[in-house]
Formats: structure tokens, C-alpha cells, sequence
């Protein structure tokens, strides 16, 4: 098939179900090197589901996910990263009892190469490492996000939406091609989201990389987005540039049944 | 008083120890290590002695327990492996002490990369359960293989040497106990500030998220298992070359307590902590010891009563501890830092 060819994440006809529920029923969709992709839809839609299938933690019955035009469905949870795809969660997945700059040095992990020997002497190689990491953290990524005056503080006593900077700040540690994104601005207030929005435009621009974004704010993902994927009780029922998106007439029943309100809510 | 420090370099804000005044104060205290046993006499250097095998084991189940979070009741086994591994090397195939303890470190690392199988599919209480077996296992294999570790009869080893130097006194095994001690120590701190460290504390806090930036929980569980092991391996090869004399007695179910317990008492998760955990668990019992001896002389009606009152004090001291300050004494000596920091204008 072309596709996997001409989208850089291809998901194919991915089924996925516990017991009886069907969580994911035969969705296909791609996103496009450089873009940013949105998949939207109500609770419960199969949103983050789909992520969790690219991820490797859920292993669908049925159906294909390539990346880059290879074949990943069959490869391991802590083999994604390898390939460059890294990941931010709904509810914040930090490790809680470690320092903000611990966590993202974390997820540079990959890129890292001391063994446990000569990371226990450390001396020489491990040393430049450390440092050539922590250089590369502070000047580029804790600016970006600018959390500078809490990189050495502990993750756990700090509040929620300082903690989605610090667990976007460890998903860019790795590096990574593709971003996904587990609805970034929830719980945030207006100033806040705007941050999000903006930090997500820099990292799309300034490092190229492909972002695939969950989010309720409808704002947000109407303003940013290049094409938005719409996902009702575990089907696709739309896809397309965000203004097309904002007139589906399926779009609008699945989020509230009636057309008026759903204008509204929209904001056409 | 000491508000802050100024770095100008990241290299500076990475080092262990962040201040000149720090340094000072460790130059100081290892040069008070370097000449203690000047004066101490043979009594205080066998307690000395027994701290410094104390630390090494219980820094390699910090890294285990406190780090990964991977709880294990079968260290002592692994300091038992390492025992006789270092035992039977030097007598049976006659090898010099610097060869044979690397082996035992190696040999338990083994045995501890096996134990740390189901790790990776059992958690908490279950695999509690798994390092529990492995500790009676081992325990069976001590006393009942007996053509290779003689039984209960014990092997008797002989102490290290140089040339015609042998470390067979309290005084001079003092300085071997120390440097690996010292090494140990050095090892487990930069290990828990490097990638692998990092990797433990990762799977510890959030096992999910440790495999979303690549860390693949198979081998890094098992990694800390063969570290673990390794450090009891060798602090159970310094032991029995210091016993001269290797035995299961050595190595029973409730020395895996103590361990657990110098890291909890310590703290979880600081390798600070656990030095501070064995100097506690080996000096308190002791200290325990001698106050009940003269407090018998004082009153010699009531011996009888001293010596299980002893067990209860201890392990009331202990629960005493785990209410005030479940964090361990490595958060009393943090606090104690940070009080100083700003002493004496602490508003």
C-alpha cells in the first residue's frame, strides 16, 4: 500500500477491544512529516486509546501502524522511543520524587552512552556527557519552556500545569520526530493555554518536529492545527483542515446532538 | 553560615560535593578515618570493621530497594554466595584474596540476575515473596552441599595478603574494609547520578513512563539485581576473610532484615542514608549492650529483665524513628544542613 509511504505515522484499520467494549474499531489515518495533526472527539472516543496503540502499551487485534515506512506494530514499548517518537500523558506521568532537571535529563536516555561501569567511575566519557546534557537541557529546552526557576526543585510538589511544562520539556529531551500529545492544556487557565499554544508552535517550527495533538480546547485546536482528525465511540467520522472540520455536520451531532448549540461550542 | 553558592560552569553544578567548606569538612573526616585506629583498640576496630562490611551491603540494596524500588528479603544470600564463593576459591583452588573477592562479587551478581527474573513480572508483596524463597533456598545450598561448602562444619579461609603482608588483624583489615568501603560508596554515587541511576529511580517512581523514554525494564531490573548482588557479594567476601572462618550461621533470614532495615532507617533512595542506616544498626545493638551490662552491675536483681529489655528498646528506637522521620536519618542530617545554612539569621 502507498500510504504508509506517504504519511510519516500510518495507522491502518486498527481494531481494539476489552471484552466486549470496543474501544477502536477499524480507524486508518496518517500524519504528514511537519504537520500538526489534532484528534479530536468526546470522552471516551478512543482518543488516547489510539496513542496508547503507538505507543505499544495496548496491542490491537487487528491492524497495521507504520512509521517512517516500517512496520511497528509488533515492536517493543521501550523500542519507540529508539525510533523517535516520544510521548506526554493526560495525567502526568512524571517521576514524582525526582528534581524538574532529573526528569528531563531522563528522557535524553536514549541518547546517552554509559554503561553501568562508567557511569559508576564517572570520569572522562561519562563526565563530558553529563555535562554536554545538561548544557543542551538548560539552554534549549528549559528556555524554551521557560521553567528556569524550578529545574531544581522536586516534581511532585509542584503545580499541575508547571508539571505538563516539565513532562513536555522530558518528551523533548529525547529528541524526537514525532511528539504526541495527551491533551497539553487541560486544567489550565486561559494565560496558560496560550503558553501551551505557544510552546507547541516553537517546538513544530523551530525543531521540525511532527506534533500529534489530543485536546478538548477547541480554540487551541482549531487555531494550531493543520488537519484534525475526529474520532466518535471508537470510529473516525471525519478528517480534514480544521474549517472543514468546524462545519461537519457528523462532527457537530457527535459532540452535541443539536446543530445551534453546537455552533456555539464550535465557534462559527 | 552559608546562604548559597555561585556557579559559573555546569560542571560545577553537577559535582557531588558543591562548596570548598564541603570539602574541607569531607578531607577532614577522611583524614579522621585515615588515623582512628591510631587510637582506637581492637574492640572498637572489630565494630569498625563490621560497619564497613554493614555499608557496602547496604549500599548495594539502597541501589535495589531504595532506588529501583525492587524490595529483596534474600540479601544476606547473596552476601552468603559471595562468602563462599571468595572461601572456596582461596582454599580449594588456592587463589590469592584480590582475585578470589571480585569473583565472589561476580558469582553473587549471577546468582542475583536469576533471583531478579521475576521481578520483571511479580511487584511489591509478591516479590517479596520470590527473594524470600531464594534466601532459604540458598541457606539449603550452604548447608547441604556439604562436598563443596563442608556442611555446618564451616570452611576456614585464610586472611589477604601482600607479599609477606597479611591482614590478619583487627587494625590493618581496618584499611582494606575502608578502601572498599570507600570505593563502594564512590561507585554508588556517581552510578545513581549517571544514565543507569537515573534509569532505576525511573522504573521505581513510574514504570510506564521509565519504558515511554526508552528504558527497557528488563534489562535495567535485572542490572540493579547484579549490582545489588555484586555489592553484597563482596562485602560478604570482606566479612568471611575477616572471620577467617565461613559458616550458614553467617547468613540467616534475619540478617536480610537488618539490611532492609539499615535502608529504611537510613533512607530509602540515599546512598548517604545508607551509611547512616549501618552505622545505626551495628552500634546501636552494641551500645545497647554495654549500657545493660553496667546497668546489671547497678542493679543485679533485675539482669534478668535487661537483656530481652534490650530487643525491645531496639526495636522500639526503630518504630520510634520510622514515626518521626520515615525518610530516614539521611532527612534528619538534610535538615540539619538546612538549618545551618542559615544559621544564625534564619529569618
Amino acid at each position: 500500500m502507498a500510504e504508509e509511504n506517504d504519511y510519516q505515522l500510518w495507522v491502518e484499520d486498527i481494531h481494539l477491544s476489552f471484552g466486549g467494549l470496543k474501544a477502536l474499531n477499524g480507524v486508518s489515518t496518517g500524519v504528514k512529516k511537519g504537520e500538526i495533526f489534532s484528534i479530536i472527539g468526546p470522552n471516551g472516543a478512543g482518543k488516547t486509546c489510539l496513542l496508547n496503540c503507538i505507543n505499544r502499551f495496548y496491542h490491537p487485534q487487528r491492524g497495521r501502524i507504520f512509521f517512517e515506512g516500517r512496520n511497528i506494530t509488533r515492536i517493543k514499548t521501550s523500542a519507540i522511543a529508539e525510533l523517535g517518537i516520544a510521548r506526554t500523558f493526560q495525567n502526568v506521568e512524571l517521576f514524582a520524587h525526582m528534581t524538574v532537571l532529573d526528569n528531563i535529563k531522563l528522557g535524553a536516555h536514549i541518547h546517552l552512552k554509559s554503561g553501568s561501569l562508567s557511569g559508576g567511575i564517572y570520569f572522562g566519557k561519562t563526565r563530558r556527557e553529563e555535562t554536554a546534557l545538561r548544557k543542551h537541557i538548560e539552554e534549549k529546552i528549559i528556555d524554551l519552556l521557560e521553567i528556569e526557576q524550578i529545574r531544581k526543585k522536586v516534581v511532585h510538589a509542584l503545580p499541575y500545569g508547571l508539571q505538563k511544562r516539565v513532562e513536555m520539556a522530558r518528551a523533548l529531551a529525547m529528541n524526537p520526530k514525532v511528539l504526541l500529545l495527551d491533551e497539553p492544556a487541560t486544567g489550565m487557565n486561559l494565560e496558560e493555554t496560550e503558553d501551551i499554544a505557544r510552546f507547541i508552535l516553537d517546538i513544530n517550527q523551530e525543531w521540525g518536529v511532527t506534533i500529534v495533538l489530543i485536546e478538548h480546547d477547541m480554540g487551541v485546536v482549531m487555531d494550531i492545527s493543520d488537519r484534525v482528525c475526529v474520532l466518535d465511540f471508537g470510529t473516525k467520522i471525519a478528517e480534514g483542515k480544521p474549517d472543514a472540520i468546524r462545519h461537519n455536520e457528523k462532527v457537530i451531532k457527535a459532540y452535541l446532538g443539536e446543530e445551534d448549540l453546537a455552533y456555539s461550542r464550535l465557534g462559527a | 553560615m552559608r546562604c548559597a553558592d555561585f556557579k559559573e560552569s555546569y560542571v560545577k553544578d553537577e559535582e557531588i560535593f558543591q562548596s570548598l567548606f564541603v570539602k574541607c569538612w569531607l578531607a577532614a573526616f577522611l583524614i579522621f578515618l585515615l588515623l582512628f585506629p591510631l587510637f582506637a583498640n581492637s574492640y572498637v576496630l572489630y565494630f569498625a570493621n563490621m560497619i564497613g562490611f554493614a555499608v557496602i551491603a547496604s549500599v548495594g540494596l539502597n541501589l535495589l530497594t531504595g532506588f529501583t524500588g525492587q524490595i529483596s528479603l534474600g540479601h544476606a544470600a547473596f552476601v552468603g554466595v559471595g562468602g563462599y564463593t571468595c572461601a572456596i576459591l582461596m582454599t580449594r583452588l588456592e587463589m590469592p584474596f584480590w582475585f578470589a573477592l571480585p569473583c565472589g562479587g561476580i558469582v553473587a551478581a549471577l546468582a542475583g540476575l536469576i533471583i531478579g527474573i521475576p521481578s520483571l513480572r511479580v511487584k511489591g508483596l509478591y516479590l517479596c515473596m520470590a527473594t524470600l524463597a531464594s534466601q532459604f533456598i540458598f541457606e539449603f545450598i550452604f548447608i547441604h552441599w556439604e562436598s563443596l561448602t563442608k556442611g555446618i562444619r564451616g570452611i576456614n579461609v585464610p586472611p589477604p595478603r601482600i607479599g609477606s603482608f597479611a591482614f590478619d588483624n583487627e587494625r590493618s583489615y581496618y584499611y582494606l574494609t575502608l578502601v572498599f568501603a570507600l570505593l563502594a560508596v564512590v561507585y554508588g554515587r556517581n552510578l545513581v547520578r549517571s544514565k543507569v541511576g537515573r534509569a532505576f529511580v525511573a522504573i521505581r517512581d513510574r514504570d510506564l513512563a521509565a519504558e515511554i523514554m526508552g528504558i527497557s525494564l528488563f534489562r535495567y531490573k535485572l542490572t540493579a539485581f547484579a549490582v545489588s548482588s555484586f555489592y553484597a557479594g563482596v562485602a560478604g567476601g570482606l566479612w568471611v576473610c575477616f572471620l577467617r572462618i565461613v559458616t550458614p550461621e553467617h547468613f540467616p533470614f534475619h540478617l536480610s532484615i537488618q539490611y532492609l532495615a539499615m535502608v529504611i532507617v537510613g533512607g530509602l533512595g540515599s546512598i548517604l542514608g545508607s551509611i547512616f542506616g549501618a552505622v545505626f544498626m551495628t552500634l546501636i545493638p552494641e551500645l545497647l549492650n554495654v549500657l545493660t551490662g553496667s546497668l546489671r552491675e547497678v542493679f543485679p536483681t533485675a539482669s534478668k529483665l535487661f537483656i530481652p529489655l534490650k530487643e525491645v528498646v531496639f526495636g522500639s528506637l526503630i518504630v520510634i524513628f520510622l514515626i518521626f522521620e520515615p525518610r530516614g536519618l539521611a532527612e534528619i542530617w538534610r535538615r540539619i544542613k538546612a538549618f545551618f545554612l542559615l544559621w544564625p539569621f534564619s529569618y
